[in-house]
């Protein structure tokens, strides 16, 4: 590890360092081939049919936000992983980790809220776990979710599949997430009508998937380190260059204010309710299209490319047609916004 | 937009032309830095025009040996550090902030007034602020500590080490080594201080100051009139950040300050001792005072070694001329200030300019 012999809170924000203790202290420790690709979910053969299972944690704070709380984001969160990973959401499991102390009222509403965006998918939550822990001992509730899925029959995905050329799609706008929580974490005296854009990904993945099939060649939610953590990590898998647009970019104005006055580049600032697809040259305006055919599509905009590079590096086009480069981001931007 | 940056060029090519060289602009402001970077302004410049990342960013400039004395605090149980983020992450002698096992005594805050907060919570805890910046954040700090006299708060311990932008402008000038042909002047600290603060600089060192807001187009005025200025041979004080910045400035804020502070003279990595630099609390805050109170005891030290952070606040050197740059110093693992600080030089090189990729 390079940054000590201790976890940091950014060993968990989905940057470099996140991406180290994977590497370096969590895959030697399983060493399986499903889990070495490091894929959304993980794809398991069962005779002729393929699943996908996917789990996640929800420590978010403060647990409700403009927008949605942590129950919603808990359900929505796997159901994403499942479906960018091409995959049907089906079956959850539900966990919590309860503080003792919180309001029983408190809880009840997170989980009909959970259950409200289940329904919405068509999805089940069917097993579950409670655990109590003394107060102090956790921040009033965690969810872990886990979640099944099983494969769209004309997703071809993966990481191999992209290639010069190919177009980057983002399904709206950026940043409206992390910057939320925010703007209402403790201590943040900063108050603006922004909103999570938490919601589920599944109808737009299906959509493209059913529509476009092969042309589909990857697709990602850009939760935590935002799009800069989801482009780099499509460059240095696929080992390609990336060049991004900023005019074309979609972001509320508000929220781009909000991440300046902070400090943060919006770049990195995580999203809930996103896709980042890539696709084929020849299909692009057509899974633009489809892509705001969609309730939570309707901003979707290409914003980018793959190029041929020697190096697996992102490059951001300016507004003023200056050049720089796009870094995963180092991981501490926003810690507990999920 | 285009036609903007055209005419930019053309005063580019009058003062090189002028000066036959490059032309070289310090930017005083760190946020000037991440906004050069971060616009792909770097990369839109003509040859002949370089701009030189200067001591503007608050973090940057602070001798290691506050940072030391800050760490040597850090284990005390009794102790609660509120302190600005970027802090956390600077490399003391013996590990950051940031590695320190009683983590949950380090408080990140993001404005002074978090301190009166944090006070009131924990009232058997002592409070030592670590109150850095330039004029833009001193009036928050002076605002606080009347607050904290007002209330009768007792624990909190202020340790001041606020700078002033022009004093430190002057002394780089009046080093022998500079290669500053004008500055573009600091957004936030000219709201502040206002643009005529830099009179006595063009009058004594005959270079051109200019103000500039943040947004790319500004940064491009500003230099284009820089320039002009340059080949013209007719150095002024000016500004191009109109909806905020006036000659005069926030005599509210000023006047706080005055009444707050006393000037003292002040140590600035990079830059060494500094005449009328640092703002130090008047004796009326005395109860308030880190270094009466709490006996911390900042005694100026050399950077780490290796480490080329005074050299490139100077301007003397670009980051990647220093030989950890990349190698040892990467955000991830950063030996100097400059590269932990979201507005240092270094961290803006490192993280928006094209390079191999790090193994």
């Amino acid at each position: 590890m390079t940054a000590g012999d201790k976890i940091l809170l950014a060993h968990g924000g989905g940057g470099r360092l996140t991406d180290e203790i994977v590497r370096n202290i969590i895959l030697p420790a399983f060493d399986n081939e499903t889990l070495g690709k490091l894929t959304d979910s993980a794809e398991i053969q069962f005779g002729k049919d393929s699943i996908c299972f996917t789990t996640d944690s929800y420590v978010v704070k403060p647990l409700f936000f403009n927008g949605g709380d942590i129950g919603k984001l808990a359900v929505c969160g796997t159901i994403n992983d499942l479906a960018v990973s091409g995959a049907k959401p089906l079956y959850l499991s539900l966990a919590l980790i309860i503080e003792e102390g919180l309001e029983v009222d408190t809880l009840k509403k997170i989980l009909y809220s959970a259950a409200t965006a289940a329904k919405q998918e068509n999805v089940q939550i069917v097993c579950g776990d409670t655990k109590v822990v003394e107060a102090g001992c956790a921040d009033k509730l965690f969810i872990n979710t886990s979640g099944i899925g099983v494969k769209w029959p004309k997703a071809n995905l993966g990481f191999k599949r992209i290639a010069a050329g190919d177009k980057i799609i983002i399904t709206g706008r950026i940043g409206d997430h992390g910057m939320t929580i925010m703007s209402q974490r403790e201590g943040m005296k900063f108050e603006t009508d922004i909103k999570s854009d938490c919601a589920s990904v599944a109808q737009i993945c299906e959509k493209v998937i059913e529509a476009l099939g092969n042309d589909i060649k990857f697709m990602r939610d850009p939760t935590r380190g935002g799009i800069a953590a989801t482009l780099n990590e499509i460059a240095n898998q696929a080992n390609c260059g990336i060049e991004i647009y900023e005019e074309n970019i979609p972001v509320n104005p508000t929220v781009k204010a909000a991440a300046e006055m902070l400090g943060f580049d919006i770049l990195n600032v995580a999203n809930e309710g996103k896709a980042v697809i890539v696709i084929s040259p020849q299909k692009v305006e057509k899974c633009l299209d489809i892509c705001r055919s969609c309730k939570i599509g309707k901003e979707a905009a290409i914003i980018g490319q793959v190029v041929a590079d020697g190096e697996p590096l992102v490059e951001l086009v300016t507004t003023i047609k200056g050049r720089r480069i796009v870094q995963m981001p180092y991981g501490r931007e926003l810690p507990r916004i999920c | 937009m285009l036609e903007r940056i055209n005419r930019a060029y053309t005063q580019i090519a009058r003062a090189r032309k002028t000066l036959g060289r490059t032309v070289n602009i310090m930017e005083v402001c760190g946020t000037h830095t991440v906004s050069i970077f971060r616009t792909g302004l770097k990369t839109a410049f003509p040859e002949g025009l370089k701009l030189l990342s200067g001591p503007g960013c608050p973090v940057c400039i602070t001798d290691q040996g506050y940072i030391d004395a800050i760490l040597a605090f850090a284990d005390r149980a009794d102790i609660i550090i509120a302190t600005y983020g970027d802090m956390i992450r600077v490399p003391g002698r013996n590990g950051s902030l940031e590695q320190k096992t009683n983590r949950g005594n380090i408080k990140i805050i993001l404005s002074a007034e978090d301190v009166l907060k944090l006070a009131k919570q924990n009232p058997t805890k002592k409070i030592l602020f670590v109150a850095i910046g330039f004029e833009t954040t001193a009036p928050a700090t002076a605002v606080m500590a009347n607050e904290a006299l007002q209330q009768g708060i007792k624990n909190i311990f202020i340790f001041s080490n606020h700078k002033l932008v022009v004093p430190a402008m002057e002394a780089l000038l009046s080093g022998k080594n500079h290669r500053i042909d004008a500055f573009l002047c600091p957004g936030h600290v000219s709201v502040i201080i206002g643009s005529d603060a830099y009179k006595p600089i063009v009058k004594r060192f005959k270079k051109p100051c200019i103000v500039a807001g943040f947004e790319p187009m500004q940064i491009i005025e500003a230099i284009s009139e820089i320039c002009r200025e340059i080949a013209d041979g007719k150095p002024q004080v000016g500004s191009v950040y109109h909806a905020a910045v006036t000659p005069a400035g926030n005599r509210t804020a000023q006047k706080i300050i005055d009444e707050s502070f006393d000037i003292a003279p002040g140590c600035w990595r990079g830059l060494g001792r500094i005449d009328k630099s640092t703002l130090k609390l008047k004796e009326k805050f005395a109860g308030l005072d880190a270094e009466k109170q709490l006996g911390i005891e900042f005694i100026p030290e050399e950077d780490l070694t290796g480490c080329c952070c005074g050299e490139v606040i100077c301007g003397l050197m670009d980051p990647p001329d220093c030989g950890l740059f990349a190698t040892s110093c990467t955000p991830d693992t950063p030996v100097g200030p400059c590269m932990v600080s979201s507005e240092g030089a270094c961290a803006a090189w490192f993280k928006y300019t094209r390079k191999k990729r790090q193994s």
